[in-house]
């Protein structure tokens, strides 16, 4: 892989005001095209990392940085996707997926059409013009993705985008989010909950430990692609989720 | 249509219902009681024959409770903006709102006159006084209230403030706006008639309902008391009905208050 990190973190320590720390000496990188996974238990600060990446909070110790500048920096290039939809629920599913684009004073035509392709890609072509209210909760989360790619992000953060979901939709729009990733090759942070989601999409997953936040294993997913829902079937893939299981369990607090 | 039925007929059917029991009641009290309760068709009779009054005091007070009303409106816009910027200023000027709200208008009404002059102004500054307080509170909560999670997403496209004021907390507060809009309109045309019982009107034009009220009780006339009562009561129907058509233009679309319409 390239020499440059998209991603990168050393010695990264975060806590909240005098509050015990919620992560301790985080150091990771992520590559070009990579997709990353961070699996661990509820509360061992998933979202925090993904939000000091974003730079929406700042490290306490340690230092981050995205694309070589520091997070939060005009010129990065990093979209989100929160673990609810949060849309807009007074714009229309078009106008939604424009925002970023609104807000960074893109012409009304350019927005036009970069909205129309990525309904279209994401499977809302005729929903345009919809409210957030109309859609079902996976279509929401299509519209979210669609809104984080609109400004052809370089970084994808994804915070559990799909936990809220049943099981086939989430499967669907798996292998959706890796035909997307594919085409775009844009870098993904991915958290979830779900191992078998960690082990489809990720090319690596990260393990972290709870209270204080650590980062317990790195695994591997030697994968290849594109990868289907055949790849559901494989033993290998089954190996791995067995595998990752096993190690999620043990920095999970037992009960 | 059913729904339609439902939500047109039973209130008629209530109100009917409630005619009746007053009727009955009328006609239950002794002879020389019943002037305590005049029947549903004697305050009718006196409404057509002080129709004239009625509808000059009814034009009146809806005067200086929409002009108070909307002073309200407008004061309370750009007073919710400012609180809605700090915990400090909220906290600095939060209960001297409260007190304005808590202080009766019998008698801030005599200190509104001496200030302004009695009739219209004094109607309109009282009613202002009443129902900006809902207002206030309202707005500023809407305004704060946003959904965090869309105040990151702003923060993270770099939003500049005027962009997270007028395309995110603005139109996120609209629905608690309307809540303090609605509020605002039941109690101003109250405002403005308790206003005029106690500022007293301009003496050429005949005063408003609070007025002509004073006057039917002076002169025991209480069936038109009764009418007097009724026409304030469909003042404030009105200012609702045209509050709610405006709440149902910005939120019926999108906001969760409103049946999910799919087409
Ligand atoms: N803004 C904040 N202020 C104070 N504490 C916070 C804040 N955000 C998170 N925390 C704390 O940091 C810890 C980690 O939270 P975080 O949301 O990152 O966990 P998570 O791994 O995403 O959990 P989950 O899987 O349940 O979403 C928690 O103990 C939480 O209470
Ligand atoms: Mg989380």
């Amino acid at each position: 892989m390239s020499l440059c990190p998209v991603v990168e973190l050393q010695a990264v320590a975060k806590r909240f005001g005098d509050g015990p720390p919620v992560l301790e000496d985080i150091s990771l990188r992520a590559h070009p095209g990579e997709m990353v996974s961070l699996l661990g238990p509820s509360g061992c600060g998933k979202s925090t990392l993904l939000r000091l990446i974003a730079g929406l909070t700042p490290p306490t110790a340690g230092s981050l940085r995205v694309e070589g500048r520091p997070p939060g920096d005009p010129a990065a290039s990093v979209a989100f996707v929160f673990q609810e939809a949060t849309l807009l629920p007074w714009l229309s599913v078009r106008a939604n997926v424009e925002v970023p684009l609104r807000l960074g004073g893109a012409a009304a035509a350019d927005r036009a059409a970069t909205s129309s392709r990525l309904l279209e890609l994401v499977g809302l072509g005729h929903r345009g013009d919809a409210y957030p209210r109309q859609l079902s909760g996976g279509q929401r989360m299509r519209v979210s993705l669609a809104r984080a790619l609109s400004l052809s992000p370089r970084l994808l953060l994804l915070d559990e985008p799909f936990g809220a979901l049943d099981e086939m939709t989430r499967e669907r729009l798996n292998e959706e989010l890796l035909a997307l990733q594919g085409a775009g090759s844009w870098t993904g942070f991915f958290v979830t909950h779900s191992v078998a989601e960690a082990v489809f999409l990720s090319h690596r997953i990260l393990i972290l430990s709870a209270h204080p936040g650590r980062l317990h294993a790195e695994v591997p997913v030697p994968l290849p692609h594109p990868r289907t829902a055949e790849t559901r079937l494989q033993p290998d893939y089954l190996r791995l989720v067995a595998q990752v299981s096993r190690q999620l369990r043990a920095v999970s607090p037992a009960g | 249509m059913p729904r339609l039925n439902r939500r047109l007929l039973l209130p008629v059917a209530t109100g009917l219902l409630f005619l009746g029991v007053w009727q009955g009641v009328h006609l239950y009290l002794s002879d020389d009681l019943r002037f305590l309760l005049p029947s549903p068709g004697m305050v009718w009779s006196a409404w057509g024959e002080h129709g004239d009054l009625l509808r000059r005091a009814t034009a009146n007070t809806a005067q200086g409770a929409l002009l108070g009303f909307s002073l309200a409106v407008a004061v309370s816009a750009g007073l919710s903006l400012l609180l809605s910027l700090s915990a400090s200023i909220r906290s600095s000027l939060y209960p001297y709102l409260m007190a304005l709200q808590m202080t009766p208008l019998p008698i801030l009404a005599p200190i509104c006159v001496i200030w302004v002059g009695a009739g219209l102004r004094s109607v309109a500054l009282l009613t202002f006084v009443i129902a900006f307080f809902p207002l206030v509170v309202n707005t500023t909560q809407g305004l704060i209230a946003t959904d965090r999670n869309l105040v990151e997403l702003f923060q993270l496209y770099r939003a500049r403030r005027w962009q997270q004021l007028f395309l995110l907390r603005i139109p996120a507060a609209l629905p608690y706006f309307f809540t303090g809009l609605r509020i605002a309109a039941t109690i101003s045309p109250i405002g403005a008639v308790v206003a005029e019982m106690n500022a007293g009107s301009s003496a050429g034009d005949g005063g408003g309902l609070g007025f002509q009220a004073v006057i039917f009780a002076s002169q025991a006339k209480y069936a038109a008391l009764f009418a007097t009562a009724a026409t304030t009561c469909l003042l404030g129907f009105a200012l609702n009905a045209a509050v709610l058509a405006l709440s149902w233009t910005a939120l019926h679309a999108w906001h969760d208050s409103y049946e999910r319409t799919d087409r």
